[in-house]
């Protein structure tokens, strides 16, 4: 159409695909996957309905924070190749209603949390929602390089929100499942960052690379990888898991801490040159994934 | 296609798409209704 975004934002309705890409779907698929696994590994197994509505609940409010994150650093958005398209930055849609379905779809996803499951679990919900919008994006995330680290609790809690869900309680596996997204997140995000970190200059994001330099960084991610894959293996010698995720946690956990090392060897610094980074950065993706697999098939091996 | 019917078609679109949420809701309501009032968990 040959009228401006601007006009467009301004005139028509949103189209309900850009209200969908509010969601940050790529991006939920891992939320949801290990809020499903943290349900999966409870001791308790609810109703398939309840159970379904947990993991919806948590999907739901993933959505929230990534429309709520759009909404909020939609001009930063504009800055950045990575981030341009996106419905906002494009002028697809108007701020207000990305605040307005941020704010309708995360208390949706509390309150139906409540009601389904238990009111601990709506809880961990709202304080995970409002970290990530509150404490990452608009306070951490503009001001520190540390944003990713304090910032990366919003993304650990999914697994601990499932398990809360099935069984109304805390335990200590779920909070270790916390601990090894918490300490997971860091080498992730940095390894993305030291390819796209022009991208984070350039919006004026503080990221590790872009105050503290590539090999700053680089070093920073070998060092959080030790602590995470200890975090790991970890709940085999305490026995809260069997031999099955032990062996493949260790095997998976080596697997990252080598080519972590191989990005601390790396002296490249252009994107191009950046092939270490790009493969840690993909293996961090299927690390989770495989990780939380084992630690299921492991929970319903017969023993 | 003109502005006018751009904007028709995607509030169609979007009517439909929240009708069928709004099915799936309350279809989801029924079936948690009956879990949580038929199984003490």
């Amino acid at each position: 159409m040959p009228t401006s975004a601007m006009t467009n934002a301004a005139t028509l309705p949103a189209d309900w695909r850009d209200i969908l890409a509010l969601t940050k779907p790529r991006v939920m698929s891992l939320v949801v996957f290990s809020g499903l696994c943290g349900l999966l590994v409870a001791p308790a197994m609810p109703p398939l309905v309840l159970g379904f509505t947990a993991i919806l609940c948590i999907a739901l409010g993933a959505g929230a924070c990534g429309a709520l994150n759009q909404w909020y650093e939609a001009d930063v958005d504009a800055k950045m190749r990575r981030t341009a398209k996106r419905p906002l930055p494009a002028g697809r849609m108007d701020r207000q209603t990305a605040l307005h379905f941020g704010v309708g779809l995360g208390a949706f996803s509390v309150l139906l949390m409540g009601l389904a499951t238990n009111w601990l679990a709506a809880g961990l919900l709202a304080v995970s929602i409002l970290f990530y919008v509150f404490i990452y994006t608009i306070w951490l995330k503009p001001r520190t390089a540390q944003n990713i680290v304090i910032g990366g609790a919003a993304g650990a809690f999914p697994p601990l929100i499932g398990w809360v869900a099935a069984t109304g309680q805390v335990a200590p596996l779920p909070l270790m499942l916390f601990a090894i997204i918490f300490l997971w997140t860091p080498p992730h995000f940095w390894a993305l960052s030291l390819f796209v970190r022009s991208d984070y200059a350039a919006a004026g994001i503080p990221m590790l690379p872009v105050v503290a330099g590539v090999q700053n960084t680089r070093r920073q991610i070998f060092l959080y990888s030790l602590p995470m894959a200890a975090a790991a293996v970890a709940p085999w010698p305490l026995g809260l898991t069997g031999r099955v995720y032990g062996v493949s946690a260790a095997i998976l956990s080596l697997v990252f801490v080598a080519l972590a090392g191989r990005v601390l060897a790396n002296r490249a610094t252009e994107p191009a040159q950046m092939a270490p980074e790009k493969k840690l950065f993909a293996y961090s993706v299927f690390y989770l994934f495989a990780l939380f697999t084992v630690l299921v098939v492991d929970r319903w091996l017969p023993q | 296609m003109s502005p006018e019917q751009e904007i028709v078609r995607r509030q169609r679109e979007r009517a439909r798409i929240m009708a069928w949420l709004l099915g799936a809701f309350v279809v989801l309501l029924f079936f948690i209704t009956i879990a949580k009032t038929g199984i003490n968990w």
